[in-house]
């Protein structure tokens, strides 16, 4: 491992033994931030694969069945009837902190006139109905998938970038103080044995 | 603060969020499918995009992971689910713990 480039000087130690100790310190909070971190993440993507198991089958199940629906009325009757938007959904987006990472926080506002439908009964079948029912009831599921799953994300990146910060402290700046400190040292020794070597040189001269 | 949700993806499998109040935009290729979520990104909050649109922009969609908002969700499309979103979830999986823990093969 490569020393720093310093003057063996006492100044150059002491502030090089500060410097070790904040690293030591440091090094210690990241990698309790890191297990915290992976211990959270472990626990929210459990979550996720449950939510996205669980949607992904109700959403292919929706889907499919309002394809069929749809099938059954000719198609530019079909465009007709849904080219109305209905009441849009509004969903209420904050932010909250996980481990001092903002993730989003979304919930649904004003669910209920989500279930309004933008065609006339008469347009579409029933079973159509149907799927736009299920579809609006899937909705606030499929936004707390999206929220988790962002948060998982997110959080995995975060992780990462931890990761790499505990290892570079561990691995090249740690080593690297602890080497030029012992440099200094032993430098600053070997002057002093030379100061009292020439010492005794001289006064056995006399 | 409030935001809309959008969803991107072929007509068939987006109309039927159209009807439940999500702003649905049609696209049918992955050059379309950019072009409308570079606008949606912009005025939507959330965004479902159908997995195989997802697949082949998934570089440009981790721009996104910076900041909490946009989200981009990938969502099975009416051909039924490929996997995709497993798959998603282990290799972030993958990147924060280095083992599975989920699906175990």
């Amino acid at each position: 491992m490569a020393r720093l480039n310093v003057n063996p000087t006492r100044m150059e130690l002491k502030k090089l033994k500060a410097r070790l100790s904040t690293a030591v310190r440091g090094h210690k909070l990241l990698k309790d931030k890191s297990d915290e971190m992976v211990r959270r993440f472990s626990a929210i993507i459990k979550e996720n694969k449950r939510l996205r198991d669980d949607v992904e089958k109700q959403l292919s199940e929706t889907l499919k069945q309002f394809s069929v629906a749809r099938s059954v009325t000719p198609s530019y009757r079909a465009e007709a009837a849904f080219s109305m938007p209905s009441s849009a959904v509004r969903a209420e987006c904050g932010t909250a902190g996980v481990m001092g990472v903002e993730v989003p926080e979304i919930s649904l506002v004003n669910e209920k006139s989500a279930g309004g439908l933008p065609y006339a009964y008469s347009e579409m079948t029933g079973e159509a109905d149907f799927s736009v029912g299920k579809a609006a009831a899937l909705l606030p599921e499929m936004v707390r998938l999206a929220q988790v799953e962002k948060t998982v994300r997110m959080l995995a990146n975060e992780i990462e970038r931890n990761k790499r910060r505990v290892n570079a402290l561990e691995y090249v700046m740690i080593p690297q103080l602890e080497e030029t400190i012992k440099y200094i040292k032993s430098k600053l020794d070997e002057n002093e044995r030379a100061a009292v070597i020439r010492l005794m040189k001289v006064k056995s001269k006399t | 603060m409030t935001g809309k949700i959008a969803i991107i993806g072929d007509g068939d499998s987006i109309t039927v969020f159209k009807a439940a109040g999500v702003a649905a935009f049609a696209a049918e290729d992955e050059t379309k499918a950019r072009d409308a979520l570079r606008k949606a990104a912009k005025e939507y909050r959330i965004i479902f995009l159908t997995e195989e649109l997802y697949r082949p922009l998934e570089q440009f969609i981790k721009r996104f992971d910076e900041q909490p908002y946009p989200v981009v969700l990938s969502i099975p499309s009416k051909n039924g689910s490929t996997g995709h979103g497993a798959e998603l979830l282990k290799s972030a999986m993958e990147r924060a713990l280095g083992v599975d823990i989920l699906f175990n093969n």
